[in-house]
């Protein structure tokens, strides 16, 4: 059987504002905290930024919502303002916080929450399939 | 002689698998489960031999951005790049490209009525060069050239899994339209499912994973049921990296399948993770 989605809401655009999901809209409202994370990719970016936080996004141009959002280091509100999780995941990069992090800041969880949580999912797996051909 | 597609590579790409490589992590408790998939694998492709590899992945910001983002990007290049991501993977080895066969796919996607974008230069991300680590550990060289195909899996609208479906099987008649005497591999990365941001990081979905899993070789028609947005309730938002299997598959062809190896393991950083080896029947 094939699944289907949960929700009733099956026309696209409402489904991408429910879960919600990185469209148009999010993407001209982020472009700008997108741009400077996607700069990232450069150790010399990531230290000029870790030298000089302010001047450094304000090169990016970061609108005040956006700039709020990292002062307080703050992803849900990273992502309210257009942050793609790609990109700031790169900035997270250099505070040294991994996916798992960002799960506890997102989720309110504890970081061994959050991983516990994680291993849960294990016992919704419906069934262990054998290989069809052994190659060893 | 003709070229041959001889069998289709699926993994997951989690960047955190490229951390335990480098720590030296496959035995322990954590990561083997996830490693135990691979050496099956492994004895295929050293059985195999392949020498070209044509892999369809998605970027995570390290090659295209948002002031151009192509829905389905083929390289041409004669060398491909591993940079620095940002979050201290170490820097992967280059892959070697082949721009005659970029060329011809090229000319028989668009012919085909795929407006594809053509990259003379691109940078691969940890999308391409974690499953070949996890395929050709420890070598110096990879021993295949690479033909990378980008879907976006970033920006909505994203292409259909349908709209995948077809592209990996315009690849395909392009693959048996090609004069050389290569020995192809298609890969599809990324998946399964998993969340990374908002209130529901953390969400995966065994049942919809498990859906893909059984249908990928046989019925792989059944993945296209759901919309691009669909698929990121089901599998989450970055699980609609299933695309990418979804178009790889199609460029194995409609012929039957074998499975050669199969592995599912919850979790792998955030990620149910996956790997599956396929061959023509
Ligand atoms: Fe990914």
């Amino acid at each position: 059987m094939v699944p289907q989605p949960a929700t009733a809401i099956t026309q696209e655009q409402s489904l991408r504002r429910a879960i919600p999901l990185f469209d148009g809209a999010l993407a001209t409202r982020g472009y700008e905290l997108n741009a400077m994370c996607f700069s990232f990719n450069e150790k010399a970016n990531r230290d000029a930024f870790l030298a000089d936080e302010d001047a450094y996004c304000a090169r990016f141009h970061l609108t005040p919502e956006q700039r709020k959002a990292v002062a307080e280091r703050n992803v849900l509100a990273m992502l309210d303002a257009g942050g793609n999780v790609y990109y700031l995941a790169k900035l997270a990069g250099i505070f040294g916080l991994g996916v798992q992090d960002l799960g506890a800041l997102q989720t309110g969880m504890s970081v061994d929450a959050f991983k516990a949580m994680l291993v849960t999912w294990a016992e919704k797996i419906p069934h262990a399939r054998i290989p069809q051909k052994e190659n060893a | 002689m003709m070229a041959k597609i001889i069998g289709g590579y699926f993994t997951s790409h989690v960047p955190g698998i490229g951390g335990a490589i480098m720590r030296g992590d496959q035995e322990t408790p954590y990561w083997k489960p996830f490693f135990a998939g691979f050496p099956p694998i492994r004895e295929w492709l050293a059985e195999a031999r392949p020498d070209v590899a044509v892999v369809f992945s998605n970027d995570h910001g390290l090659n295209f951005f948002l002031d151009k983002m192509p829905t389905f990007a083929v390289g041409a290049a004669p060398s491909y790049d591993n940079a620095d991501e940002g979050w201290g993977l170490p820097v992967y080895k280059s892959f070697e490209g082949h721009p005659a066969l970029s060329w011809h796919l090229i000319d028989s996607l668009v012919r085909d009525e795929f407006d594809i974008t053509t990259c003379q230069k691109m940078l691969v991300d940890h999308a391409v060069s974690i499953p070949f680590e996890l395929a050709y550990p420890g070598v110096e060289s990879w021993p295949l050239k690479l033909i990378p195909l980008a879907i976006n899996t970033v920006q909505y609208p994203l292409p259909s899994p349908k709209r995948c479906l077809a592209l990996g099987r315009a690849v395909h008649r392009a693959l048996q339209s090609w004069g050389g005497d290569e020995r192809i591999l298609i890969c599809g990365t990324g998946g399964l499912s998993h969340q990374l941001d908002g209130p529901r990081a953390g969400f995966m979905n065994p049942d919809y994973d498990m859906f893909c899993l059984d249908n990928l070789a046989a019925n792989p028609d059944a993945l296209t049921g759901h919309t691009a947005e669909q698929v990121a309730e089901l599998a989450g938002t970055q699980g609609v990296e299933i695309l990418n299997w979804i178009a790889a598959r199609g460029a194995m062809g409609d012929v039957p399948l074998a499975e050669v190896s199969r592995n599912y393991h919850i979790p792998i950083s955030n990620t149910a993770a996956a790997s599956l080896l396929l061959e023509p029947a």
